[in-house]
């Protein structure tokens, strides 16, 4: 049994701000990332799914397909944009690192069918790094 | 418990599958088909799992495992065309996959010896593309 890793990137700014909160109790929660005109980050993204080798490839996972699936799900909404004006559902969500990976984890796991149809490989887990101290990791198994 | 050692080696391969078309190739190994073959430098993180000896308080001594992955991983595959010098690759495919799991056979008989057992072996091809390795377990769940 194999895990294939694959690592991206993206830059997007955002603030952590809850609607249900106070000014102040957001200022003390959050303390620099309530700051009203938000932050930027670069996010390292690992994407890992689970298989067996495939003969004819020598591969669990087709990583061309691979990226051409997270780039239409992930970079391309992400990339240089500030999330909480121009990324759904952050309008309304935190975008807080375990939104951010609830929502690359969801995305890919409701999209994964139609690049992978077979039983494997199947997506095993998303990470996020907001920086490199900062790390989360969900699993597809605690997401809808 | 389970403990990690890292070690690295330079070498060139090529990705194609001889029974496919040239696009076909193209379409699943992209770059990595172009025949000349091209190079990485590979980071092996090798990890085992076992309690520690109430006497030396170690899984297992770094030194000896140390040992064991420079002589039978570092050696035959340092600065290396893998397809040309390192068999299986001259029939099997050096993918990231196929060199974890050769990997993880080469170091298997040396390793599970009673005591603390082979848990993963991870290959990085480039920091962006790794694959862990389990082991012939089947594929259930």
């Amino acid at each position: 049994m194999f895990r294939v890793t694959r690592r991206y990137e993206f830059s997007a700014s955002h603030r952590l701000h809850a609607a249900g909160l106070s000014e102040e109790e957001n200022r003390r929660l959050y303390g620099k990332c309530n700051h009203p005109y938000g932050h930027g980050h670069n996010y390292v993204v690992e994407v890992s799914a689970r298989g067996p080798v495939d003969g004819a490839t020598g591969r669990a996972v087709d990583t061309v397909l691979l990226d051409e699936m997270v780039a239409r799900q992930v970079l391309d909404r992400f990339e240089h944009r500030n999330l909480n004006a121009q990324v759904a559902p952050f309008e309304r969500v935190v975008p807080t690192s375990e939104n951010l990976g609830v929502e690359i984890c969801r995305s890919l796991k409701a999209h994964w069918k139609e690049t992978f149809p077979g039983e494997w490989p199947k997506l095993e887990k998303i990470r996020i790094a907001e920086t490199p101290r900062n790390i989360f990791e969900i699993r597809t198994d605690e997401i809808e | 418990m389970v403990i990690t050692r890292k070690v690295e080696f330079s070498a060139s391969h090529v990705c194609r599958n001889p029974q496919l078309s040239e696009p076909e190739n193209r379409r699943l190994f992209g770059l990595a088909a172009n025949p000349h073959g091209h190079g990485h430098n590979y980071v092996v993180e090798v990890s085992l799992a076992g309690d520690p000896d109430p006497v030396t308080g170690m899984v297992l001594d770094l030194k000896d495992l140390k040992e064991v992955l420079n002589r039978e991983v570092v050696e035959p595959y340092d600065h290396r065309f893998l397809n040309y010098e390192v068999p299986p690759f001259d029939r099997v495919i050096p993918t990231t996959e196929n060199i974890a799991r050769d990997i993880w056979r080469r170091l298997e008989p040396h390793l599970n010896r009673g005591g603390p057992k082979l848990h993963s072996v991870r290959v990085y091809e480039t920091p962006d593309l790794y694959v862990d390795y389990f082991g012939d377990e089947t594929c259930s769940g």
